[in-house]
């Protein structure tokens, strides 16, 4: 039978509780689990506090609820969390009970990671599984609350790695929540409360968190950046930045604090292309050749962007012509994509497409702003008729009265 | 007047008469008497209305030419009419503006009426079938909003058909014949298309027959202070002739509401939105159109449980004794002794006008 079968037969779920009624009447530390137990995940699913400290939770005498004879381990050493929370949850059959696709690997994953690794050489102070998850208010993974939440993630992170002091020893740098929270990944997670953005289990992993090597970190960005990474491989700096051992995309858009990149990346003196290439080379003029085509592009798409809201202002029906300028944005987003490719034929070719729509879509709005000018002259005629035919009748009105006096 | 003029004038005028018998509803015409008072200048309120309806009914038979009441095809066939069609713009246009404008007249007309004293004795039916066409009107401004079938009148009728949903009894039956099935959808649309076309205007023109043979039979009144300084006095009752002097001054408040529909049509086209989507979420501030605001922002406000009732049943089995009574005025206007409770009548109207003005307003901003 399984380790997690029998501590369940051990232990029925439906058994009194002995520890929480001793422990709430205490005071402090040994007082302060039972006030936060009712609101973790294995509470709610019928576990006990003798489930993870073993003892007697039937027993109505201290001695015997927390007696060594009946399993009572007491304090759970920080070595033994990850192993302990193993017995249940690298259990497929048992977990099988409370989710429908359980996931055992955590535990596999973890040994893997540096956190694990540091742990079974005996140190204490690396994360393990309630340092992230906590101890007794464990929630379930979806739960806003709980500190693995996306948009909580980083800061649970950066508990021990933006801690200084907790870092010395491992000589790691403590910046990278403050560098995070100045980049594109964080704006989309804490300022649009995008889930699914970036943070830092995404490129890290989270039960096997290991650094992306520089071997790896294309593949890291990839995952998400698709596109990019695929036009990234078959450009020239790929082999180029292989050999001189860059680690691909951080080179130019760095680790955690990924900016949004600018076309002045490309052109500008200080700009990233720069750093490498001189402005007379052939490096140079490619990138200032992108630079060049996706500024125009953008500033023929603000032109078509401002005739249309022109239109649109004044009432003028220009959905169709909207829904055209949707398409020629994308073109600007896809020539941006295409830098990543190093060829300005490759950029170009987006460029077109981009400047073709954006001047049809320029048209249906300057022909909309014209049609919203014979409308407003048409009113005016129509106002001078309807004035002439108002001032008819009350002339006719006046010279019949004028006559015979209307009222008696 | 109408027999003078030209030989050939009169020998069509005769063979007219000979046939229709026009000589009794020209008699009937040059006699017809408008009293003249202070509050007179409301009275055009009841014109300018039935004028609104009449662009109503030309725009609609226009907008029909094109309009195609499916939900695959309403949205791009109303975008048709107002990009493609030759000044559908201004046909959508002034067929929706003139639409919210008679609702508008409406109100100032039955308001009026109330404060005038217009519904009493022997006008009873007269006011009946007044309130008979404002709802109807409310009706058709219910069902109409649907038919662009964008975003905003998709939802502000979900919320709508929700509401008559909260009804005690008839309620989630009526909301079901209403949308056509569970949720608002094709067969919403299709329903309301029929009952905007259809239902809705047969029974207009038969109300508004009764209606205005009514005003014809018992002639426009007086309010009753008028009629006892006028009695008081031992003078005639200062009044106008209908033709030609109350028509042609119709005439020109009809061509002023033209010109001011013709300005809203062409400087604040009536605006499409985008195209109604089922499974999105439902944008905020959705909210229905301004003559139903009041009793939205009211039910707003109400708890969501009282007593042992729901908040939102509380509410509308309130509006719907409101409206009840409102609808009852001529009979409880006056007391047994048939001596008008002025006091009460005049109080009643300016609080609904003060609630219906505060509430809407409320609701437009909030």
């Amino acid at each position: 039978m399984r380790p997690a079968s029998l501590l369940v037969l051990v232990v029925p779920l439906w058994a009194a509780d002995s520890c929480l009624e001793c422990h709430s009447a205490l005071a402090g530390k040994l007082q302060a689990p039972t006030a936060t137990f009712a609101q973790d995940v294995h509470a709610h699913r019928g576990f006990s506090c003798a489930h993870c400290h073993g003892g007697d939770p039937n027993a109505a005498e201290a001695e015997l609820a927390m007696s060594r004879a009946r399993g009572f381990v007491g304090r759970i050493d920080r070595l033994a969390v990850p192993r302990l929370c193993a017995r249940c949850h690298s259990d497929a059959t048992f977990m099988h009970k409370y989710q429908p696709r359980p996931r055992v690997d955590q535990f596999a994953q973890y040994q893997t990671s540096v956190h694990g690794q540091r742990l079974a050489a005996g140190d204490r102070a690396v994360a393990n599984c309630v340092d992230c998850h906590g101890v007794h208010d464990i929630r379930a993974v979806k739960d806003p609350l709980t500190p693995i939440h996306p948009l909580r993630l980083p800061d649970t992170c950066g508990r021990c790695h933006a801690d200084a002091q907790h870092m010395r020893k491992y000589k790691l740098p403590t910046n990278q929540l403050e560098q995070y929270r100045a980049s594109v990944h964080w704006e989309a997670l804490a300022k649009r409360q995008d889930a699914s953005a970036p943070s830092c289990a995404s490129c890290h992993g989270n039960h096997g968190a290991t650094p992306p090597q520089v071997s790896s970190v294309a593949a890291v960005c990839g995952s998400c950046h698709t596109l990019m990474e695929e036009l990234f491989n078959g450009s020239p700096h790929e082999p180029v930045f292989k050999s001189m051992g860059e680690a691909g995309c951080i080179t130019c858009h760095g680790n955690h604090a990924v900016f949004k990149p600018t076309t002045a990346w490309l052109s500008a003196a200080d700009g990233k292309c720069s750093r490498c290439h001189e402005p007379d080379s052939t490096g140079g003029r490619v990138a200032a050749g992108m630079a060049s085509l996706i500024t125009r592009l953008s500033g023929v798409l603000a032109g078509a962007d401002e005739v249309l809201a022109r239109a649109s202002r004044s009432g003028m029906e220009v959905s169709e012509a909207i829904l055209r300028q949707r398409e020629a944005q994308q073109t600007l987003v896809k020539a941006r994509v295409a830098v990543h490719s190093f060829r300005v034929a490759e950029v170009n070719q987006h460029v077109q497409e981009g400047l073709k729509l954006a001047e049809e879509t320029r048209r249906a709005g300057e022909a909309a702003l014209r049609e919203r000018d014979v409308r407003r002259m048409g009113l005016a005629l129509s106002l001078v008729a309807i004035f002439i035919t108002i001032t008819a009748l009350a002339l006719t009105l006046r010279r019949i009265e004028g006559r015979s006096p209307p009222s008696h | 007047m109408w027999p003078s003029g030209t030989a050939l004038h009169r020998r069509v005028w005769g063979w007219f008469e000979d046939r229709l018998g026009l000589n009794s509803v020209r008699q009937f015409i040059a006699h017809k008497r408008v009293p003249v008072h202070s509050g007179t200048i409301w009275y055009y309120f009841g014109g300018i209305t039935l004028f609104l309806f009449l662009l109503q009914v030309a725009t609609g038979i226009l907008l029909l030419l094109y309009y195609r009441p499916t939900a695959g095809e309403a949205y791009e066939s109303v975008q048709f009419i107002v990009t493609r069609a030759h000044y559908g713009w201004l046909v959508r246009s002034i067929h929706s503006w003139s639409a919210n404008l008679m609702i508008f007249t409406a109100f100032v007309h039955m308001f009026s009426v109330v404060f005038l004293r217009g519904f009493r004795r022997p006008r009873e039916v007269t006011w009946l079938s007044g309130i008979g066409l404002l709802a109807l009107a409310l009706g058709f401004g219910f069902s109409g909003y649907l038919l662009p079938w964008n975003t905003v009148s998709y939802f502000a009728t979900k919320v709508g058909t929700d509401l008559a949903s909260d009804l005690p009894l008839v309620g989630p039956a009526l909301a079901r014949f209403l949308r056509g099935g569970d949720e608002v959808g094709g067969a919403t649309l299709t329903r309301f298309f029929g009952f905007h076309v259809a239902v809705l205007p047969a029974a207009t023109t038969l109300l508004l027959i009764l209606h205005l043979a009514l005003v014809q039979k018992w002639g426009i009144s007086s309010p009753p202070w008028v009629e006892e300084r006028d009695r008081g006095s031992g003078r005639r009752a200062a009044d106008l002739a209908f033709f030609p002097n109350f028509f042609l001054r119709e005439m020109i408040a009809w061509y002023a509401a033209l010109g001011v529909l013709g300005c809203l049509a062409a400087l604040f086209p009536w605006e499409l939105g985008e195209k109604a989507d089922p499974f999105a979420p439902a944008p905020p501030g959705i909210r229905p159109e301004w003559y139903f605001l009041a009793p939205f922002h009211t039910l707003k406000l109400i708890p969501s449980r009282l007593w042992i009732l729901e908040g939102e049943q509380l509410g509308l089995i309130g509006f719907g004794v409101l409206a009840l009574g409102w609808t009852l005025l001529p009979f409880w206007a006056a007391d047994r002794e048939g001596l008008e409770r002025r006091r009460l009548v005049t109080g009643a109207g300016v609080l609904l006008a003060g609630y219906l003005i505060t509430f809407s307003l409320l609701g437009y901003w909030r």
